[in-house]
């Protein structure tokens, strides 16, 4: 027989709250587009969100976006689902992503995969490592083909990884990685192609 | 040693802040322009320059221009393609990140050209981090009068804005790059009515690529008769090249339009040569949608030519013994990369990117991807190959986008040059699906 009271006393999800400096950030993204364009800040406010909650847009998230913008839920939920950026399931700490096109192909993109899948344990489309610390997904053209193989943690492309040295020292800077960033918008430093050279 | 009128400065030291751009003649040409040109006077020297769309369409930027609809009392918009994602490009992550005041200066110039008071970079979302160099420079050059009311004294008013997509390949088309940038899924739009009558919010608006609008403070500066002196016949002024592949030296270089293929590839200057000392196999010299062509075809025509970086000269001998420019990305592969492979992991690319709006496209590229997949593990049969050209040819032309010939042409391009190394694939495939296997055999050139 259903015991009613034990699963009220199971509480439902809290209700997942912008902090006040993302409630801020999407104040200052809307003042972008024209009063009655809000959804324009979607995509925006997206990235805000899957920052701040984990790494990824669960369904209460993206009900949350919904209503910063005035939108219907299915307005959120159609969008989020098309572009792949956004994780619709739990993520580890760090999501690696893995450019696998053609010309990441041509200089080693399957090796640091397989390589990758090795040594953290995890697989590619599957659940994080068993320490909680990786997941690993595969995606398409990162645009630094002259710099491949590439993998790309939150705003960081980690370039040039075609030897094990290379891709223990971007693993190692990870795992030493106490402060997470929160916000998209914080510095994490840029990559080598891109400073002068 | 060709003129660089983009990346003269890239590598000076704080060429990223306002001052030092400024220093170094940073936003000229926008002085110039609202202090002594009229917009359309701006516009005329775009379209003097033959100044070509440097996305990977090659329409003159002049002419796109002139087409914006101007109603009395409606907003207009320029909106910054800086969705680059065809595989085989990064030229445009490098110029924005090096040098954001170049791409806001142009920003500035071309919108006051086309009479936007507010305008948009749309950068693909994976380069967050480049959106706040673009947001840091934007902010200096409101702070230094260049952006807001009354710009310059001149009555001008102009507001700039970028904005993040989500992951997209599709939204680089210019249409489902307006419903990204609407909040909408990136459906490419039917056209007419093209984006220059309804654009953005409904309104008249121009699309232009990043390396586009930075070429119009060039322009604007040098006056668009100079600009049309450098390069040759069609193709003027410079182009970014984004080199990749088995090249010695992988990166971005700023050519003068005309320069020979060959003198690319191989010179210290450029590329320097095939990695590893190994012979070059073939190239798809404009971004993964341009045909493949072997070796023999890319440094010479099928009339024995010297192949040049043009336009005209890339796409000579049409698309049986020819490619095209495209986007300056630039894929150069070594005697030991495997031709069916690659093909299977550019349909997949195109496979996963399809909007899956038009059924041509969203079914056709998965009959691709499956069909190379099972060639590629030895499991084809000597009709697949057929069975490729005959889908390639049912998606070409039938799709809303051009998604669906991106699609298409790589496969009928391999296929038409590399035959014999698709059939060894089904007659050998022990030996075929060997790791580290090579095709022994020659590339089908005519």
């Amino acid at each position: 027989m259903l015991n009613l009271t034990l699963m009220e006393s199971t509480t439902a999800p809290t209700k997942p709250q912008f902090s006040p400096a993302a409630q801020a950030e999407i104040k200052r993204l809307l003042t972008h587009y024209p009063d009655d364009r809000k959804k324009s800040a979607l995509l925006p406010v997206l990235h805000i969100a899957q920052a701040e909650f984990g790494g990824w847009v669960s369904p209460e998230v993206q009900d949350l976006v919904a209503e910063a913008l005035g939108l219907k839920p299915i307005e959120v939920y159609e969008v989020a689902t098309f572009y792949t950026m956004f994780n619709l399931k739990p993520v580890g700490k760090h999501v690696l992503e893995i450019c696998r096109t053609g010309p990441c192909m041509l200089r080693g993109s399957d090796e640091l995969t397989a390589h990758l899948e090795r040594i953290t344990g995890a697989k590619v489309g599957g659940p994080a490592s068993e320490d909680g610390l990786f997941t690993l997904k595969e995606v398409e053209c990162l645009a630094a083909c002259g710099f491949a193989p590439i993998v790309q943690v939150r705003e960081k492309y980690y370039e040039k990884l075609d030897t094990p040295e290379a891709v223990d020292a971007m693993l190692t800077e990870l795992r030493n990685q106490v402060h997470r960033p929160a916000l998209p918008w914080e510095e994490v430093g840029l990559p080598n192609s891109l400073k002068n050279n | 040693m060709g003129r660089k009128l983009l990346t003269e400065h890239i590598n000076v030291e704080g060429i990223d802040t306002f001052e030092v751009y400024r220093k170094h003649g940073g936003y000229r040409s926008v002085e110039k322009a609202l202090k002594t040109m009229t917009p359309d006077e701006v516009v005329e020297e775009v379209k003097k320059s033959g100044l070509r769309g440097r996305g990977g369409a090659g329409f003159p930027t002049g002419m796109k221009w002139s087409f914006l609809a101007k109603p009395e009392g409606v907003p207009r918009y320029l909106v910054c393609n800086a969705d680059e994602s065809e595989p085989g490009t990064f030229k445009d992550r490098q110029l924005m990140s090096k040098l954001p005041h170049l791409l806001v200066e142009g920003m500035i110039t071309s919108s006051y050209a086309l009479g936007a008071n507010t305008s948009y970079i749309y950068i693909r979302g994976e380069l967050l981090y480049v959106l706040r160099i673009l947001e840091k420079a934007i902010a200096e050059a409101y702070a230094n009068g260049f952006l807001g009311k009354n710009i310059l004294g001149s009555g001008y008013d102009l507001d700039l804005h970028v904005h993040p997509g989500g992951g997209a390949y599709i939204c680089g088309e210019e249409t489902a790059l307006l419903e990204s940038l609407e909040g909408k899924r990136g459906n490419p739009r039917n056209k007419p009515p093209f984006p220059a009558v309804q654009g953005l919010y409904a309104r008249p608006t121009v699309v232009n690529n990043v390396e586009s609008i930075a070429a119009v403070p060039v322009i604007v500066n040098m006056t668009g008769d100079e600009y049309a002196k450098i390069g040759v016949g069609r193709s003027t002024g410079t182009k970014l090249i984004s080199a990749c592949g088995h090249l010695n030296k992988p990166g971005i270089y700023e050519i003068e339009l005309g320069l020979p293929v060959e003198e690319f590839i191989y010179s210290d200057e450029y590329c320097g040569g095939i990695w590893k000392g190994r012979e070059l196999k073939a190239v798809v010299a404009g971004g993964s949608s341009v045909p493949i062509l072997p070796k023999e075809l890319i440094l010479k025509t099928a009339a024995g030519e010297n192949r040049l970086m043009t336009y005209e000269s890339l796409s000579d001998g049409g698309f049986i013994t020819g490619t095209m420019l495209g986007s300056g990305g630039f894929i150069a592969m070594d005697e030991t990369t495997c031709i069916v492979r690659n093909t299977w992991n550019f349909s997949r690319f195109y496979h996963h990117e399809s909007c899956g709006q038009c059924s041509p496209c969203r079914e056709g590229t998965g009959w691709l991807e499956k069909v190379l997949h099972r060639l590629e593990y030895g499991h084809g049969h000597i009709e697949d190959i057929d069975l490729l050209v005959s889908v390639a040819k049912q998606i070409e032309g039938n799709t809303i986008c051009p998604l669906g010939e991106a699609a298409a042409w790589p496969v009928a391009a391999a296929v038409r040059h590399f035959r014999d190394e698709f059939e060894w694939h089904v007659k050998h495939p022990q030996e075929a699906t060997r790791p580290g296997a090579v095709y022994p055999g020659k590339a089908v050139l005519a």
